[in-house]
């Protein structure tokens, strides 16, 4: 076995694990503050992943330009789910309502791109600016990578800055420690629960433009990338931003090593293997408490 | 409740009755028949997901997978040892709650959202192993082998669906009153007693592990039961067909609408919800390709909006109805 193998397998595993972090990332700061799973989180990223598709194909220029219009359009969606959607659901006892609403949500808009965009698979095939493979010492990693890992990075330093620096970011996570003391305390949390669905449907718009470089949208593509993100969470410890990085990481370095030494086609089976296992051990994951 | 209005809930309950018993009799066209049967199917399979989700409070994205279990038992043992598909069905179903007994030790201490990814990783797991197990056909997926004569020995019929429905429709019938009869019992009182609150009902000595795993058991077994019917009636299987995500949620929005924890509500979730989509479908043809399950996902919305309690919710006094309905529908 070559050092360079392991280490070109490590390299995949993280620029695979860091883009499973960008997507996770919102999911587990919605949870943290408003204790819902958005299982329409993969459907968001669809969204995201047709802007970057249409952007190329409408107009000829990269996928990437595309970013600042979709980081918007999802905010202002997520806001309008929770205003509309999400607020209410959250009033009733009823928690399996809370589970199920976001589910309808999704199927109401795979069912919307299907009805649009009809359920052909696309993919940006020679994008002008992100093109090519990175090369550093024999270990390779093609461009549209390198760039969505330092897209997530970018995503995962500015959302730390703004909860650790920011007011409003205190306040977020004052709502998700203790609810009801940080309302005693003058935080409007109803607006910091808004805030932070709008927030975390947004950071799907910075890596998802560029996925259809590197893969295909249809649909279909939001679903096994939402459920690893489910699962990463999970591993995570629902809530927890630096657990959530981290188990992405380790979840892409499973899928990597998993796919090379027992069989490529098992490569997802040993993610959810793995994630199955640790539940027997730590429920809330990892990382959780 | 006067007698009245208890006479009018009983001639409602026959005529509703009378009428699913002769519907293949008034409705010949076989897309009407196939409407009816898949509402039974996927009542089956609401009601043994309720079962698990409203009385054991044990949310399961991952029925499908005992629907698959079911569906592939039955048509391998049909294929490789030629056994026939009526014995293959309770050997799927014990197999699938013994997959279930399986999958209720890493789950056992996980609760709401936890449980409902479990069983998406559940699901998945099942999915890829059988997509690359050659033995079952993995990605191509398997044909039941035909029989030249319609026979119920053989559970396949041909030019011909009022079979299916009187068979579907049975073993509906068949599902609901052991579903009834357990929620009757003091298993159904204890799973009660655990969906209200596990620590009180472990502190009154209910074992709870033990009635959570009574519970999936039978859930996986109803589910898989309905799943050797799908693939006895479609006569094809594959990993996308049988073992999805898409069933596995449209089982769930469906109970969730209805009203979960009556067994009833699920039950009218499919008789409103399966015929919806199905005509709209029908209606709107290739060019409506989407807008079926668009107004499913926004009418499950809506419901979770306006009455999370779901549809049932409405008929709450209707007391003598629930137990007939059952027998009839």
């Amino acid at each position: 076995m070559d050092a360079t193998v392991i280490i070109q397998l490590f390299v995949s595993g993280l620029t695979v694990g860091l883009l499973y972090a960008l997507v996770a990332i919102g999911l587990t700061l919605i949870w943290g503050v408003t204790d819902i799973i958005n299982f329409a989180h993969g459907e968001f990223l669809v969204i995201a992943m047709y802007f970057g598709f249409f952007t190329y194909s409408l107009l000829g220029v990269s996928s990437i330009l595309a970013m600042p219009v979709a980081v918007v359009f999802l905010g202002v969606l997520g806001w309008i789910v929770y205003r509309y959607v999400i607020s209410r659901v959250l009033k009733s006892e009823n928690i399996l309502s809370q589970i199920v609403v976001t589910f309808g949500i999704s199927v109401f808009l795979q069912s919307l791109f299907l009805f649009l965009f009809t359920g052909d698979y696309r993919s940006v095939d020679n994008d002008p600016w992100i093109k090519g493979d990175v090369q550093v010492g024999g270990i390779f990693s093609s461009t549209p990578e390198v760039i969505t890992s330092i897209l997530s990075l970018v995503v995962i330093f500015f959302i730390n800055l703004f909860i650790k620096k920011t007011y409003t970011g205190k306040a977020i996570i004052a709502t998700s420690l203790d609810r009801e003391t940080a309302q005693l305390m003058g935080i409007n949390t109803e607006r910091m629960n808004s805030i932070t669905f709008a927030l975390g449907i947004a950071c799907l718009g910075v890596g998802g433009v560029v996925l259809p470089i590197t893969t295909h949208v249809s649909p279909y593509s939001g679903f096994l990338f939402a459920v690893l993100a489910f699962t990463i969470v999970a591993l995570g410890g629902f809530g927890s931003v630096v657990g959530t990085i981290l188990a992405g990481v380790i979840v892409g370095m499973i899928q990597t090593f998993g796919g090379f030494f027992v069989e490529p086609a098992y490569k997802y089976l040993c993610v959810f293997v793995l994630y199955l296992l640790v539940l027997m051990v730590r429920p809330k994951g990892i990382f959780g408490w | 409740m006067n007698v009245k209005k208890e006479n009018l809930i009983r001639s409602s309950l026959l005529v509703i009755s009378v009428f699913i018993l002769i519907y293949p009799f008034l409705f010949k066209a076989a897309f009407y028949q196939h409407i009816m049967i898949m509402v039974f199917m996927y009542g089956l399979l609401a009601v043994s997901w309720d079962l698990m989700g409203g009385y054991a409070n044990m949310f399961s994205f991952g029925h499908s997978a005992f629907f698959g279990i079911g569906a592939y038992t039955s048509t391998v043992m049909l294929i490789h040892w030629g056994i026939n598909p009526w014995i293959g069905m309770i050997v799927g179903g014990c197999l699938s709650g013994i997959v279930g007994v399986l999958i209720s030790y890493p789950t056992s201490k996980l609760r709401g959202h936890y449980f409902a990814i479990a069983t998406l990783a559940f699901l998945f797991v099942t999915k890829i192993l059988l997509e690359n197990w050659r033995f079952v056909g993995a990605a191509q997926g398997l044909s039941v082998p035909m029989v030249k004569e319609s026979s119920l020995l053989y559970f396949q019929f041909h030019g011909s669906k009022i079979p299916y429905y009187y068979i579907m429709l049975g073993l509906l019938v068949l599902g609901v009153v052991l579903t009834k009869w357990v929620i009757r019992s003091r298993i159904g009182y204890y799973l009660r007693a655990l969906r209200e609150s596990p620590e009180v009902a472990q502190s009154l000595g209910i074992n709870t592990a033990k009635y959570r795993l009574i519970a999936i058991a039978l859930s996986a077994f109803l589910a898989a039961i309905s799943g050797t019917f799908y693939a006895q009636y479609v006569l094809y299987i594959d990993p996308p067909s049988a073992i999805s995500l898409h069933i596995s949620v449209q089982v769930v929005l469906i109970s969730v609408f209805g009203g979960t924890g009556t067994i009833n509500g699920p039950l009218l979730g499919t008789a409103i919800l399966i015929p919806l989509i199905n005509l709209i479908g029908a209606w709107l043809g290739g060019a409506g390709r989407g807008i079926a399950f668009m107004v499913f996902g926004a009418v499950i919305v809506v419901m979770c909006l306006i009455q999370p309690d779901g549809l049932i919710k409405y008929f709450e006094g209707w007391k003598l109805s629930n137990r007939r309905e059952n027998e009839a529908a």
